[in-house]
């Protein structure tokens, strides 16, 4: 299967298969007038199968979300047709406003404007604390 | 201290030698109190409590009242504007406007952390749901200090709803700074530590074990702390009927206890030590209440900036 390169804009790839429509909601991709296109399941020497995102323009990336969500993404920025920049991701330390706390005894279940923070406590094991109770996100 | 501690939230907030600092202070205040009579003078504390408390609201404004200094507050949330709807930020920003310091309880988990980031003066967190309640453990702190001499090499029991207990948590956290201490952890199965206290203590190295049975430890043990099962922490009252009266320590069960066991209750108690026990000299629970007060006098000097006028 082809899909046309891009001239300027941004490869989402090495995705983890299955992961790549929930990153088009989270990005809100759908918004985005210039194409985008999605390939799920391709071929990958690294994981076997991957999905890939095109964006055929350039956008602000929340790195945070991404890194969060697949720490193993890596960010192709295209200017001109070619390569310019790969960006590699890592876990974040902090997350904020990319999970939401399910304490329900916990401040941010009543107070509506708090962000809801998150600290990395263990990133072997991808274990994000909330600032506020010190529950641990369950995904 | 390089940099003055703005809040108490955890007990973590404070470094090893700002906590000694605070007990060596707390300790300094009780040997003569009248020295520091005046020291807050001018100064006001709010006591903003959305749940009850008699002891930790009394003796933070006992506090400030020996301090020299006025205390303004609520002791419900029906009697503030919580009870209208408006949120803890906004409340904690309106009270900063009248207030020095504010020392807050709320059942909310986290719910000082976040006035903190709004109130525009210290916040203490004054106990906030089953998560922490660090001027309760500042209070242990002091009265282990003066009980035993030393916060090093002992055999701490903690006895009861080790889930839901707040003191229990911080408490832990705060021993685990202290070389040598082992943990015996004595709870009903549905009431055992929290995992993140069981990672805490794998993560320090600390020697620690679960136990059903207080009477199968009571000869190893240094400390025996004693909590409440709380019936407001939890949803069933089934449950908590269930498990109310799962440890009742009396005179019976302290026969088997080393002569220098020292029992500790943060109070206030129901039926987990009975009243017999309580002219045992091995009970410290009344005097633990009085270095509550003492120990909240050394917290609010320092969060004010008033402690470096003292020679510590």
């Amino acid at each position: 299967m082809n899909v046309d390169g891009i001239a300027t804009g941004i490869v989402l790839d090495h995705i983890k298969a299955g992961k790549g429509m929930e990153i088009y909601r989270l990005l809100r991709l759908e918004q985005m007038e210039c194409s985008v296109a999605i390939v799920q399941n391709a071929r990958s020497t690294k994981y076997g199968k991957k999905d890939i995102i095109k964006i055929d323009n350039m956008i602000e990336l929340d790195m945070d979300m991404l890194g969060y969500i697949d720490p193993n993404i890596t960010i192709n920025i295209v200017e001109n047709g070619k390569l310019y920049e790969k960006r590699h991701l890592e876990l974040p330390e902090k997350l904020t406003n990319v999970i939401k706390c399910h304490n329900p005894r916990c401040i941010t279940s009543t107070e509506q404007e708090i962000k809801h923070i998150f600290v990395l406590a263990d990133r072997e094991r991808k274990i994000y604390r909330c600032i506020y109770c010190d529950v641990a996100h369950q995904e | 201290m390089s940099e003055r501690i703005r809040n108490l939230i955890s007990i973590n907030d404070l470094s090893g030698a700002e906590l000694e600092r605070m007990l060596k202070l707390g300790e300094q205040i009780m040997e003569d109190p009248g020295k520091y009579s005046q020291v807050c003078r001018g100064r006001k504390l709010a006591t903003l409590f959305f749940e009850p408390s008699t002891r930790t609201r009394l003796s933070f404004e006992a506090a400030m009242i020996e301090l020299g200094g006025s205390v303004l507050g609520f002791s419900s949330a029906d009697s503030s504007s919580a009870a209208k709807g408006e949120s803890v930020s906004d409340t904690v920003r309106t009270v900063g406007c009248y207030a020095d310091i504010i020392a807050m309880r709320h059942p909310k988990e986290g719910a000082p952390a976040a006035a903190c980031r709004k109130a525009g003066v210290p916040v203490v967190n004054a106990g906030d749901g089953g998560h922490f309640h660090p001027t309760q453990t500042l209070t242990d702190l002091l009265t282990i200090k003066r009980e035993k001499g030393r916060l090093d090499n002992m055999v701490i029991g903690l006895c009861g709803d080790l889930c839901f207990g707040r003191t229990v948590h911080s408490l832990i956290e705060a021993m685990l700074r202290y070389p040598g201490n082992e943990f015996v952890l004595i709870s009903p199965e549905e009431l055992r530590v929290p995992e993140y206290v069981r990672m805490l203590l794998n993560k320090a190295g600390a020697r620690w074990q679960e136990v059903r049975k207080m009477e199968t430890v009571m000869d190893k043990l240094d400390i025996l702390y004693m909590t409440r099962v709380q019936r407001e922490r939890f949803f069933n009252e089934e449950d908590y009927a269930r498990l109310k009266d799962t440890y009742i320590l009396d005179r019976e069960k302290l026969k088997a206890a080393r002569s220098d066991l020292s029992v500790m209750h943060p109070l206030p108690r129901v039926n987990e030590i009975s009243v017999a026990v309580d002219e045992d000299p091995r009970a410290c629970y009344f005097r633990q209440a009085l270095c509550g007060k003492y120990i909240r006098m050394a917290l609010i000097m320092t969060l004010l900036g008033l402690d470096r006028e003292v020679r510590i």
